[in-house]
């Protein structure tokens, strides 16, 4: 039980205000808001001078050629990325078609399922999942894919970067459709419409700002991704557009022309670094500019 | 003397061991207002929610008993087709936050997939929304978003949406509770004019309420029927001690 302070205690506390604990008290909360505006500092300024080292190095780089023409071999001036442009959009599109259903579907039934002992163990793996180091992913990839079928491909570039995608997907999918209210929900059943009628066509549809933020932000996520592609994608110095095939990809090129002994290969390498940078923010700004303008309101 | 639209026979419902209806036996009139009446947790709530098999949809909730719809055991037939011809309005007004007015009018169509011609639907929204008195103050937005009406134009937009469907009932699970009294009084008012057309059970713990609106009502007390009868009768002469005591404000 709280008891009321006594006439004493109230004349000490009183007198407190004026002592100097309450000065340090002051100082402390001073110490603690600086402690705060530095550590935001320190996370702003490294971002601002990558960027800007990137632009300062690679928009030399960056002209229209640059951006539709294929490599040249070097010692021949010009040539561009465009191989590793449609390269990592064909492994995005993949990486997509596989993800996307299968995290949307994942993320509904948790979020319909929540307690269920089954969403339990699904949300556990799927936490696991998010944990495997890049790196394994590819290695997965290559033992069931890239083996059985005897060669590097787009394909199985697009399976190790759909692993990645997923848990991110599925997360932001069933996030959203938790914060969707239960009486819309109600609303639907009650009018006879049946429960696959009511989560396509009512739930989906409230939840969907959430759940394209989700899958943009996935394809942001998995967009840098090198680790998974070296020995899946594996890399192609030529254009091609064959999912069964070696496709080049922006990490990679990044990868193969700042590893070479030619000054112009790394300009082109810090020029494919700032079209994958570009992409990947634009990606960020789309998420952050659909979740505002199309947030449903309850 | 009509026959009874709504028959409910020996009921009782629960969640997992928890009994929330004892044996309620009760009919429905056509073209009347029923209330069910009662402090909270009596399983008035659960009753209505019954009545439409919304109650099963909570996992561990057990029936037993029957409730007939036109002498048919609606726990016989498919819950989508119940659901169909007995339309519920809720506590809050819920209307989709993704539809226009008018696509909330007609929801129950679109999302079950029917298909209407333009005419068609034009005529339900207009015949709907007189009906729910909500014709004037939307007709020249039919296509804006449910969501930017007030309250209690929101509950009349889910009172439209339901009658849409043509229901041989309609229930009303509190459907004042989260309005102000004027939006209230409108409400209570439709509900006076709706009768005429549908069948209305009303679940509400404001006995002035049930006064004011009901032709027949329903006292419910800890899960068990007390008392049903004719409104009037009930508030005039009740015949059992608790609902006299309710009645006068003792407890509830």
């Amino acid at each position: 039980m709280l008891q009321a302070p006594t006439l004493s205690e109230k004349k000490r506390s009183i007198n407190d205000m004026n002592g100097t604990g309450v000065l340090l008290r002051i100082f402390k909360d001073y110490l603690f808001q600086t402690a705060v505006i530095v550590g935001s500092i320190t996370v702003f300024v490294p971002l601002l001078l990558i960027l800007g080292y990137i632009v300062r190095n690679g928009i030399a780089a960056v002209d229209w050629q640059f951006l539709t023409g294929p490599p040249r071999p070097i010692g021949e001036p010009g040539g561009g990325i465009a191989n590793a442009i449609i390269g990592s959009a064909m492994l995005i599109v993949i990486a997509s078609i596989i993800a996307v259903p299968i995290g949307i579907a994942t993320g509904i039934y948790l979020s319909e399922n929540r307690s269920s002992r089954a969403a339990v163990i699904v949300r556990m793996c799927i936490d696991i999942l998010q944990g495997i180091p890049s790196i394994v992913v590819g290695i997965i990839a290559y033992a069931w894919i890239v083996v059985s079928s005897g060669t590097f491909s787009a394909l199985s570039g697009g399976v190790a970067l759909a692993f990645i995608m997923l848990p991110v997907i599925i997360r932001a999918t069933e996030e959203t459709m938790n914060m969707i209210p239960d009486t819309i929900r109600e609303a639907s059943l009650a009018l006879g419409v049946s429960y696959t009628r009511t989560v396509l066509k009512v739930l989906v549809p409230a939840g969907v700002s959430g759940i394209l933020t989700g899958i943009l932000l996935s394809i942001a996520r998995i967009a840098g991704e090198t680790a998974p592609l070296l020995f899946t994608s594996f890399g192609n110095p030529y254009m091609s557009t064959d999912i069964f095939k070696p496709v080049d990809s922006l990490p990679h090129i990044i990868f193969n022309y700042a590893i070479s002994p030619y000054p112009e290969w790394h300009t082109k390498a810090w020029g494919a670094a700032l079209v994958l940078i570009v992409f990947v923010l634009g990606l960020n700004i789309s998420a952050k500019i659909l979740t505002r303008r199309w947030t449903v309101r309850f | 003397m009509d026959s009874p639209v709504l028959a409910i026979e020996h009921f009782s419902a629960g969640f997992g061991e928890t009994q929330v209806l004892k044996d309620i036996t009760l009919s429905v009139l056509p073209n009347r207002v029923t209330a069910l009446m009662g402090p909270s947790g009596c399983g008035k709530t659960t009753l209505i929610r019954c009545i439409n098999r919304m109650h099963e949809l909570t996992p561990g909730a057990t029936t037993s008993g029957r409730i007939l719809l036109h002498g048919e055991d609606i726990y016989a037939r498919n819950p989508i087709l119940v659901r169909k011809k007995i339309g519920m309005v809720f506590q809050r007004p819920n209307p989709f936050p993704t539809m226009s007015i008018y696509n909330n009018v007609v929801a129950g169509y679109i999302l079950n997939g029917i298909a209407l011609k333009r005419q068609e639907k034009d005529r339900i929204v207009e015949d709907s929304l007189r009906k729910a008195a909500l014709w004037d103050e939307v007709r020249d937005r039919l296509h804006k978003k449910g969501t930017f009406l007030s309250g209690g134009q929101q509950q009349r937009l889910c009172i439209a949406r339901a009658l849409a469907m043509n229901p041989d009932i309609m229930l009303m699970d509190e459907p004042t509770s989260a309005l102000d009294p004027k939006a209230t009084a409108y409400i209570e008012q439709l509900i006076c004019d709706l009768k005429k057309n549908v069948t209305i059970i009303l679940v509400t713990h404001n006995i002035a309420q049930a006064a004011r609106v009901s032709d027949y009502t329903a006292f419910l007390y800890l899960g068990e029927l007390i008392e049903f009868g004719t409104t009037e009768k009930m508030f005039t002469v009740p015949q059992d001690k608790r609902t006299e005591e309710y009645l006068s404000g003792k407890f509830g």
